[in-house]
């Protein structure tokens, strides 16, 4: 199939699997990121609700903790960008 | 061409033509607003700190909401009473980052200079550079780099596998982490600001009345770019804060 389609248009082809791959890359490296963000966030709003007092230092906590985890998903982001056909 | 509708390509969104100048020193948009955010962040300290009144008014009531932040809200939380020394240095990346993301949210300028790389990527730089230093000052080089990529308490059987993590950690990932979370959040801000506009603007060619769902979508996510501006430069700095609080005082 792949082939019957390279046939007719080798360009148009590659075009379309450099774009899916693209899609591809950011997807799946947004789902750890995504989890490791609702794990981060659950537990900090847990926190807070537990103990308002200490609201301020989860938050700068919470920040950080999203900073680390989200890093991975820009990087796939970054990369989904230079994957070129 | 996604629904009939023509994107611009990346580089027509992020790419501006030289004004004067050529090769490495060549300027062109992105540099003139570096520039004027260097100027801005340098004036309003300057004028904020010339008067010294003691019932803060104008200018000087920025500058010194802005120092407090950084004393209270960053430094004080990350590196203790001993890291109030670094103010100037954390205070001048916090507000000139702030200055560089905001252009993409003001009319008729719309391009934030983070989301070029190499502005994210000199900063990180800097702050490598500086934890180094700061940790090779503090603690003298071999300690540093004993504290910096030998953790306490770990199991001597994957201290080998630990002790590179870390010294990869250290080396590569803190800086290109930094810079690349700077520069990919700005620009995936832009582009989401492009692709609203471009969507709006075909929308209303074509129907009159479509384009308000999307605007109101567009209003909604410039409000979101402020916060991710001032969200990116407070996480920069803090970040900055961690790694060199981090090197001054080793973990025990």
């Amino acid at each position: 199939m792949l082939q019957l389609l390279a046939q007719q248009d080798p360009g148009e082809l590659e075009a379309g699997l450099t774009a899916v791959g693209r899609g591809i890359v950011y997807g799946g490296a947004a789902i750890g990121p995504g989890i490791g963000i609702g794990i981060v966030v659950g537990n900090a709003i847990t926190a807070m609700a537990r103990q308002p007092e200490a609201a301020g230092m989860v938050r700068t906590t919470m920040f950080l903790g999203i900073a680390f985890t989200e890093a991975l998903a820009l990087f796939g982001f970054v990369l989904s960008f230079i994957i070129s056909g | 061409m996604i629904f009939g509708l023509e994107f611009p390509p990346i580089s027509h969104v992020v790419e501006w033509p030289t004004l004067f100048g050529d090769g490495a020193f060549a300027v062109n948009k992105v540099v003139l607003l570096m520039w004027i955010s260097a100027a801005i962040s340098f004036a309003v300290m300057f004028i904020g700190g010339r008067k010294r009144a003691l019932v803060p008014t104008g200018t000087q009531n920025v500058a010194e909401s802005a120092v407090d932040f950084i004393q209270d809200g960053i430094i004080m939380e990350t590196m203790g009473p001993d890291g109030l020394k670094f103010t100037p240095f954390l205070l001048t990346l916090f507000t000139f980052i702030l200055t560089c993301n905001i252009w993409g949210l003001i009319p008729g300028v719309q391009m934030p200079v983070n989301a070029r790389i190499a502005l994210p990527a000199f900063l990180a730089i800097l702050v490598w550079a500086m934890y180094h230093v700061v940790g090779i000052k503090s603690q003298g080089p071999i300690k540093y780099f004993k504290s910096a990529t030998i953790p306490p308490g770990v199991p001597k059987a994957i201290l080998p596998l630990v002790f590179l993590i870390e010294l990869l950690g250290i080396l590569v990932t803190r800086p290109l982490s930094l810079a690349v979370r700077l520069f990919a959040n700005l620009i995936a801000g832009h582009l989401l600001l492009v692709t609203f506009a471009v969507l709006c603007q075909a929308l209303f060619d074509a129907t009159k009345v479509g384009f308000v769902l999307p605007f109101a979508l567009l209003v909604f996510l410039s409000a979101f770019e402020i916060l991710v501006a001032f969200l990116q430069a407070y996480i920069f700095t803090i970040l900055a804060a961690v790694y060199i609080g981090g090197a001054m005082h080793p973990e025990h």
